[in-house]
């Protein structure tokens, strides 16, 4: 089986690579973008039968900072 | 004073860290595998150094901040134990729950490596007690995430708490309220982005960083 956590930054954390993006964006001439950004997809395979609550408290201990970030897992 | 400076894989300022702390205290510090779960009983300071650790892979100092070791480094800081952590060793820490906050990529995106003017905001712990209040002095730094943030209210608190031990006298990389290094609620835990181990001799040209480790050894003798 396969599990994927989604990494965000929280709201309200400054994002300096989103706002380079956002940038970037605008450089090349897309227009209507308000605001980007950037985080993270972690792709995970797993023993069969692995409970997404194990998943829930890898993210929590170590794929993502929870001082700054957000997390979501979902099986894929 | 009997030091130990941990050696992650990637770590690359643990050297400079055990020069100069040897040249300041007078000891050879011991080097102390990530890996290892238990450290030599005594030691008055654990200096975490800078560098790469784990190649900054997922986060900086993510994966360090999770190693074998860091358990006697909580135990040691627990037990009222000295702790620094510079640079790579400071983002480990936050990492770790020693010290509140997170360490985020420069705002301006760039790998910032220079002299830069600190202020020295508290002289209330063993790791600033050379130095003089709201002296400014100049360290480099090397980083491209130092970036400190924390939420309004843990700011507020460092603050509040004199838990700010230096702040940068200008804008450098984005940190909040200018942070450069904070103390724990204790005193006994200090990280901080610049390098001070690399301005502790004449030939480095400065010598600022040199009380920082004179400071502890007043302490610990």
């Amino acid at each position: 089986m396969k599990a994927r956590v989604t990494v965000s930054l929280k709201p309200g954390v400054l994002d300096p690579q989103g706002r380079a993006i956002l940038h970037a964006l605008e450089g090349l001439g897309f227009s209507g973008v308000t605001d980007v950004r950037v985080g993270k997809l972690i792709e995970l395979e797993l023993a069969e039968g692995t409970p997404l609550e194990t998943v829930e408290e890898m993210g929590r201990r170590l794929l993502a900072n929870t001082v700054i970030e957000n997390f979501r897992v979902e099986p894929a | 004073m009997k030091s130990g400076v941990v050696v992650f894989p990637g770590s690359n300022c643990d050297r400079d860290l055990m020069v100069a702390l040897e040249l300041v205290t007078g000891t050879r510090p011991v080097a102390l595998w990530h890996a290892e779960a238990e450290v030599p009983a005594g030691l008055d300071l654990i200096a975490l150094p800078g560098g790469f650790s784990h190649g900054d892979y997922l986060r900086s100092g993510a994966i360090a901040a999770r190693a074998p070791v860091m358990r006697a480094v909580a135990d040691h800081a627990g037990r009222g134990g000295l702790v620094l952590g510079i640079c790579n060793g400071f983002q480990v820490l936050t990492e770790a729950g020693l010290l509140p906050g997170a360490l985020m990529r420069n705002a301006g995106l760039d790998f910032i490596c220079r002299d830069v003017a600190l202020e020295v905001v508290t002289t209330d712990s063993a790791f600033t007690r050379g130095y003089r209040p709201g002296e400014t002095i100049t360290v480099p730094v090397a980083h491209h995430d130092g970036n400190f943030q924390a939420d309004a209210e843990t700011l507020d608190r460092l603050e509040q708490q004199g838990q700010v031990a230096f702040r940068y006298a200008g804008e450098v990389n984005g940190s909040a309220r200018r942070i450069a290094g904070i103390l724990n609620d204790r005193r006994n835990v200090l990280g901080l982005m610049p390098h001070p181990e690399r301005c502790v001799e004449e030939a480095h040209g400065n010598l600022d960083g040199r009380r920082l480790f004179a400071g502890l050894v007043s302490v610990l003798a």
